[in-house]
């Protein structure tokens, strides 16, 4: 199997110590994660985490019953990128003066959707949301121009198919769970013998 | 950020009346709902407003002083173990509490429920690196089920009912609980205790679905080779009796894990053996011929598969396990059927035909004769004049017959105890199975004697693993639990040395241990011993170490340079198992 991108999204508790429960899962595998972004979810009290790891998809199921393992962890999902709408934001400083200069950086800036943050006499900021590639470009772009700091955010990704949590955690706080609160669906999807 | 998740329905009525009572006295009260009778522990600095409560509540709590915090937490394993019930663990905050590491780590693979009370620090010292502070819940992360630190007495209650619930349900393990010292003296109003049996985020047990079983039953009824094997799942799950009901009316042959071993009787008729690196010759090769591999609550350690890309590639496998996460995780399943096996394995006795195998089970039975010929018959009746380890076990098969709870550590002797014990019931084989800790078994074998008082309990041990925690003899001296101490000494540490000479050109690397006078060792802490190494003594000396009132400890001299065999080599197929040195 090939190594691809996926982006696991986990619905949990909030409880300190979580994040380390989930960080050591990919770590103890010696697996690099390439982004991970806590916040809340559509549900008032489930945090979500969204990672971002490199991995073939066996493994990277493996992962995600791992991670239901925890006692604080609802569900995990796991997607490829085609599955899911994802941004990143990152932020440039570059030098006022250059910029004002230089005229092409303002239509490169356009080309590259940027919005500017902070204008101030000695250095500008501007913003930039998108995919990797979008972000890293703009990079290129402005590094002959002095930039100054460079930063980006994690990967937040909305799943395309998902019906979002609030049902499903209706199941989860009843006593006894349907079918789907108590096994992980993502089972179903890819492997033969959890199609029934 | 929340500190605790308290779910609505846990939610105390307001109308109840409450009383103040301290932190301390909230974790007694909370074992006392929990059914705690013994608490396994070590008081310090930051676990003495809790050992100040203990006082009081001295008349129903026991309490046994260990002499290192590993012995407590290994005595809680062995009295889980023994018992079914939850193991109990104080200690205090710092080197107390790393000291639970190996224990813990020892739990957590072997799916042990214990819950670890530590003492910590003031909350308004975290962080200081104050005297014996240690990031105790960081440590503990990777090797407990759950863990969790108190700052705040409020939240005592609930969480040590989350604690005992998390702990014993589902695929039990460790949880470790770490509680400020400010919290342990915090007053607060006690509106009494409330088991827990429902967290949100939690779902121990996967609903049954009966589509898998009906599907697992097809492949059963189907079968001509079936194959059934075993682990702790069944002890777990308290279904040896669904088990044995299963098999029986299956008629198909059934080999255990070493964790799984005493849940069927040894001498039950469809009982092949036992699994693994040194498990029998029958159900090591014919795993690979069977067409139907059917492992009930086992989770496919590599001790037991050998090379997974030469494991049972010709077999349809049917999983049963409580636990999602080990479907698919080493062996791929052909029908997952998850859940607890004391709800799957009625439904599926209920789908499949009574059958019996006799040609098959034949099969089994002529591996099991070629094996008798090539290693069990010059083990057990050896035709020279030095013990061996396999003679002992029979001896003391005979004398126990069958009912002891064997409590062994880990090298050459666990591999002979578990090969030859003879077990009736269930719950009789303490080891430590996954993690392979030497120096378990003699604080394990404390434990399991609380645990179980009806019947006798045998630590075997080697020489080397008695060396690690024999301060426990202490704990026998001043407490007194009955603990027969049965000591195999080949003055080696034998597994490593036997595979020096099997695969490191005989190349004897810090194996050559020396011993001290065990029996002066055991006098000096008022322990009645013996050592013998001739054969005429061997019988009436495992008599006497039974027979005596009390613990006693039998040192017996062993072969230096015996092998366990027979062996599947690292890297290898199960099927490529030997049965001798030469075959390697």
């Amino acid at each position: 199997m090939l190594k691809q991108e996926y982006t696991i999204t986990v619905y949990t508790e909030n409880q300190i110590g979580l994040l380390n429960r989930i960080a050591i899962i990919f770590s103890r595998r010696k697996i690099n994660v390439e982004s991970l972004n806590t916040s809340p979810s559509e549900v008032d009290s489930v945090h979500r985490f969204t990672i971002v790891i490199n991995e073939t998809e066996d493994v990277v199921r493996k992962l995600c019953r791992q991670i239901e393992k925890q006692v604080e962890v609802l569900k995990a999902y796991y997607n490829t990128n085609d599955e899911i709408i994802w941004q990143e934001l990152a932020l440039y400083k570059v030098p006022t003066d250059i910029i004002a200069e230089h005229v092409q950086v303002e239509r490169l800036l356009r080309e590259h959707g940027a919005n500017a943050v902070v204008i101030r006499k000695d250095y500008t900021v501007f913003e930039v949301a998108g995919h990797r590639e979008e972000t890293d470009n703009l990079i290129k772009v402005l590094e002959p121009f002095g930039l100054i700091e460079f930063v980006r955010s994690a990967r937040v990704a909305i799943i395309k198919a998902s019906d979002g949590f609030h049902e499903k955690l209706k199941e989860f706080e009843y006593r006894e769970p349907g079918e789907d609160a108590a096994e992980n669906e993502y089972l179903n999807d890819n492997e033969k013998v959890f199609t029934m | 950020m929340d500190t605790l998740q308290i779910n609505k329905d846990q939610v105390k009525p307001t109308t109840k009346t409450t009383t103040s009572i301290s932190g301390s006295e909230a974790v007694l009260e909370a074992f006392l709902a929990e059914g705690v009778e013994t608490i396994f522990g070590y008081p310090g600095g930051a676990i003495m407003p809790i050992y100040d409560a203990l006082y009081d509540y001295n008349d129903r709590l026991k309490h046994i002083l260990v002499r290192h915090e590993q012995g407590a937490i290994h005595a809680a394993q062995g009295y889980a173990r023994a018992s079914g019930e939850v193991g109990v663990v104080f200690a205090t905050s710092g080197p107390g509490a790393t000291n639970l590491v190996t224990g813990l780590a020892d739990a957590m693979i072997d799916s042990t429920p214990v819950v670890c009370i530590t003492g910590q620090v003031f909350a308004h010292l975290l962080g200081t690196d104050a005297f014996q502070e240690t990031d105790v819940i960081n440590i503990t992360t990777p090797i407990t089920k759950w863990n969790y630190q108190v700052t705040d007495a409020t939240e005592i209650p609930a969480v040590l009912a989350k604690a005992f619930y998390i702990a014993k349900s589902g695929r039990p393990g460790p949880v470790l609980i770490d509680i400020t010292k400010n919290a342990q003296m915090q007053k607060f109003d006690y509106a009494g205790y409330e088991k827990c049996n429902h967290i949100r985020s939690y779902r121990p047990k996967p609903i049954v679905r009966k589509s898998y079983v009906e599907e697992a039953a097809k492949l059963i009824n189907e079968a001509e080779k079936p194959f059934v094997i075993f682990g702790q799942g069944v002890i777990l799950g308290k279904a040896e009796k669904e088990f044995k009901k299963f098999i029986e009316k299956s008629g198909i042959p059934a080999a255990w894990t070493i964790m799984g071993m005493s849940a069927l009787p040894t001498d039950h008729p469809l009982g092949v053996g036992m699994l693994g690196m040194h498990g029998n010759y029958g159900p090591n090769v014919l795993t690979n011929e069977c067409d139907v591999l059917i492992a009930i609550g086992m989770r496919f350690d590599d001790r037991v598969t050998g090379r997974l890309d030469k494991y049972a590639k010709q077999a349809k496998i049917v999983h049963l396990d409580i636990d999602p996460a080990e479907i698919d995780k080493n062996v791929k399943a052909e029908v997952p059927v998850w859940g607890d096996c004391k709800e799957t394995l009625p439904l599926l006795t209920e789908l499949i035909e009574p059958k019996v195998y006799p040609a098959w089970l034949q099969h089994f039975k002529d591996f099991q004769q070629q094996e008798e010929d090539k290693v069990i018959k010059e083990e057990l009746n050896p035709t020279g004049d030095i013990l061996t380890m396999g003679e002992v076990l029979k001896e003391l098969n005979a004398l126990t017959n069958g009912d002891a709870i064997i409590v062994t550590d880990v090298g050459q002797h666990q591999m002979v105890a578990c090969r030859y014990a003879k077990f009736n019931q269930t719950r009789s084989n303490v080891t430590s199975g996954g993690l392979g800790t030497m120096g378990f078994a003699l604080p394990a074998a404390i434990g399991a004697a609380y645990g179980d008082p009806s019947r006798k309990t045998v630590a075997i041990i080697g020489d080397g693993g008695f060396q690690m925690t024999l301060q426990e003899l202490g704990t026998i001296m001043q407490f007194k639990p009955d603990v027969k101490i049965l000591i195999l000494n080949n003055q080696f540490l034998g597994m490593v040395r036997q595979w020096q000479q099997l695969f490191h050109e005989k190349r004897y690397s810090f194996v050559d241990i020396t011993s001290p006078d065990f029996v002066q060792v055991a006098k000096g802490f008022g322990i009645p011993g013996k050592s013998i190494s001739k054969r005429e003594d061997l019988q009436s000396s495992l008599k006497e170490m039974l027979d005596n009132k009390g613990s006693f400890l039998l040192e017996i001299m062993v072969g230096k340079e015996n092998n366990v065999f027979p062996m599947v080599p690292q890297g290898r197929g199960v099927a490529e198992i030997v049965l001798s040195r030469e075959e390697i």
